[in-house]
């Protein structure tokens, strides 16, 4: 063997990028070189903007696990740089002997229904990039001030965003939420939160620990609308699997528990989707439409519109009906999908990969899975990957480690690397402790290049 | 006593990694890891060695009896997984 390292660059550190890093680092044999690119100051992905900041426990995983592999001397991290804007796609593949793409999935579906321009109505990702301090969408401004907000889906995403409208701000005072969303929070006049969901209740997207929690919130009613939710015959479930029956036993506890008065409410309405957005300006109301559930071709369930619909007053709707994935400049693109086009991980089509260049996680998959799911897919790409290196199929990187980043640093002044991103870390924990909570997060990209690099 | 994993799971199969009786599911490789929401231990074989816990990147599994108290079910839990899938009903 010769003592040449193989060396990859990693584009995008979140899960799928920190977990294809960590796989090289184990399953390369100690002869693997790792540049990590990430265009935010910070790592992690959705993993600090996206999980719910009540959800503290899930980001430990960064400092239990991730923070080994970009500390480790094997892998360079180099933050605030943006691949397809401060370095091309086809300089990545000269200067390196593969290139795995981990970038996420950056854009969300519409709902494809009159009025869905109007001002009030939002993607759910563009509110949870806000509430967790994403620099990109910091400065966001959400009215507040309806007394009911809608959401359309009743997946995890869902379920997180209705938790974090409706939670008393004193809990969320102890998380590391944005310290912005908590101004708005403070103020905010929300005190219902409907769920639609397109389907019935035995086919919520939503996972058993997150509709569980729902039985914990405090000083929430939780409301169940769900037709013959607690007549369903034992013939019903008997052909359901173990996850939903579990579901379902959930949803007839919180639909026979007392209603309390509590301050705010979380609404479950199955077999409801929107059909329009009204308002004068801004938006009033949602058109509502009954679904009734049908077999298609392939003999899944989908929802079918009735002639019945009814009207909803709102003045926030947000559409928590699944992220996409975006084209990559020079890449093939699966529009269908939402995905870099990819077999096993390997970009292009089954018998046409370009050479040298990967994909992983929610830009090889669509967006779907949790954090974990996230690691079987990056030890497949790497697999291929080793594989195709071992066959001789790479073609060699053209420029050697401190080449490339002598390059970067010129190209990108603000650069920031591993030290720069670890004061950030630290100023965050720091100003989180005296205020008792994990961190509080530095929100905008020129607060935190300076402290990075000052 | 048996070692439980509870919510806060994210999948990512340290546990099963270094589980030297192989009693936690699902595995990568099985067919039923992609729509798993987490994993679990099989009571009934777990050695109680403890390696998982010290695995674990966040924090999800306890000692029965350390269980907290929001995760109380999750014991049970856990033991139906395995029971469920002994009676033939798994997921579709
Ligand atoms: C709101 C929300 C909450 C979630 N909560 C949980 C949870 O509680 N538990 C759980 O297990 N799973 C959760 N998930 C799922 C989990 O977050 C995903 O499975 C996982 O983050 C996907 O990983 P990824 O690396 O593919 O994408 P991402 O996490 O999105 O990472 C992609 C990274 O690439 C970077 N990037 C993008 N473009 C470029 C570029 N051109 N150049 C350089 N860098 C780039 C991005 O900035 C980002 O850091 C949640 C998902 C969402 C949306
Ligand atoms: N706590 C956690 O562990 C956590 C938190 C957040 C996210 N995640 C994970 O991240 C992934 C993404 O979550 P997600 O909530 O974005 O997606 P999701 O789980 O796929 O849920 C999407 C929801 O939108 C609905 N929907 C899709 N298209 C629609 C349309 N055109 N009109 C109306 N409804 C529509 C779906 O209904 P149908 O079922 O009918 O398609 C479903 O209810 C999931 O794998 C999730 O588990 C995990
Ligand atoms: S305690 Fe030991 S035997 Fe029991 S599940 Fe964990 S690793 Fe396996
Ligand atoms: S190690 Fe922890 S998070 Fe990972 S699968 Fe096991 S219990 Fe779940």
């Amino acid at each position: 063997m010769n003592n040449t390292k193989l060396r990859v660059a990693v584009v995008g550190a979140g899960p799928a990028g920190l977990y294809a890093t960590g796989e090289l680092l184990k399953n390369g044999g100690y002869n693997v070189k790792v540049d990590l690119y990430e265009r935010l100051p910070t790592p992690w992905g959705l993993v600090r903007a996206g999980v719910a900041p009540d959800h503290h426990d899930k980001k430990l995983i960064t400092d239990r696990l991730f923070d080994f592999f970009i500390e480790n001397p094997d892998v360079c991290f180099f933050g605030n740089i943006e691949v397809g804007r401060d370095v091309s796609h086809e300089e990545l593949s000269d200067w390196y002997d593969a290139v795995i793409y981990a970038v996420g999935a950056s854009s969300d579906t519409h709902l494809n229904v009159p009025g869905e321009e109007l001002s009030g109505c939002w993607a759910a990702r563009e509110f949870v990039a806000w509430y967790n301090g994403h620099p990109d969408f910091s400065g966001l401004e959400f009215d507040l001030s309806t007394e009911r907000a809608v959401i359309v889906g009743n997946g995890n995403v869902a379920l997180d965003v209705a938790r974090i409208l409706t939670m008393p701000v004193a809990e969320l005072e102890k998380t590391d939420i944005a310290d912005h969303a908590l101004a708005a929070l403070r103020d905010s006049k929300v005190n219902e939160v409907v769920l639609l969901g397109r389907r019935g209740h035995l086919q919520g997207a939503f996972h058993n620990p997150e509709l569980e929690e729902l039985e914990h919130l405090q000083d929430v009613d939780v409301i169940v609308e769900a037709e013959g939710l607690l007549s369903d015959s034992d013939a019903e479930l008997a052909d359901a699997d173990w996850d939903t029956v579990r579901k379902v036993e959930t949803l007839r506890r919180l639909a026979v528990r007392p209603i309390t008065g509590a301050s705010k409410r979380i609404v479950l309405r199955f077999l409801a989707s929107p059909v329009a957005l009204q308002g004068n300006g801004k938006l009033e109301q949602l058109v509502v439409v009954r679904n009734a559930l049908e077999r298609d071709d392939t003999g899944a369930l989908r929802a079918r519109p009735t002639q019945k619909q009814s009207t909803v007053d709102t003045g926030l709707v947000l559409r928590a009906i699944g992220y996409r994935g975006c084209p990559f400049p020079g890449l093939p693109f699966d529009d269908r999908r939402g995905v870099i086009e990819n077999h096993l991980g390997r970009v292009g089509s089954e018998n046409d990969a370009v050479p040298g260049v990967y994909v992983t996680g929610w830009i090889k998959r669509g967006p779907k899975g949790v954090i974990g799911s996230n690691k079987k897919c990056a030890r497949d790409t790497v697999r291929c990957l080793l594989e195709d290196s071992a066959a001789g199929k790479l073609r060699a990187a053209s420029l050697d480690a401190n080449a490339v980043a002598n390059i970067l640093m010129e190209r990108k002044p603000d650069l920031i690397q591993y030290q720069g991103w670890k004061k950030i870390d630290q100023q965050e924990r720091l100003a989180g402790q005296s205020a008792g909570r994990p961190r509080v997060k530095l929100t905008h990209l020129d607060a935190m290049t300076e402290c990075a690099l000052n | 006593m048996a070692y439980v994993i509870a919510a806060p799971c994210v999948a990512d199969y340290s546990c099963v990694e270094v589980c030297p009786v192989d009693c936690i599911s699902p595995g990568p490789d099985d067919g039923q890891f992609e729509d798993a929401e987490q994993m679990f231990i099989d009571p009934d074989r777990c050695i109680d060695c403890g390696l998982c816990y010290e695995a674990c990147p966040v924090l999800a599994i306890f000692s029965e009896d350390k269980l907290p108290e929001k995760w109380q079910p999750y014991a049970q839990i856990n033991r139906q997984y395995f029971a469920q899938q002994q009676t033939g009903r798994t997921r579709r």
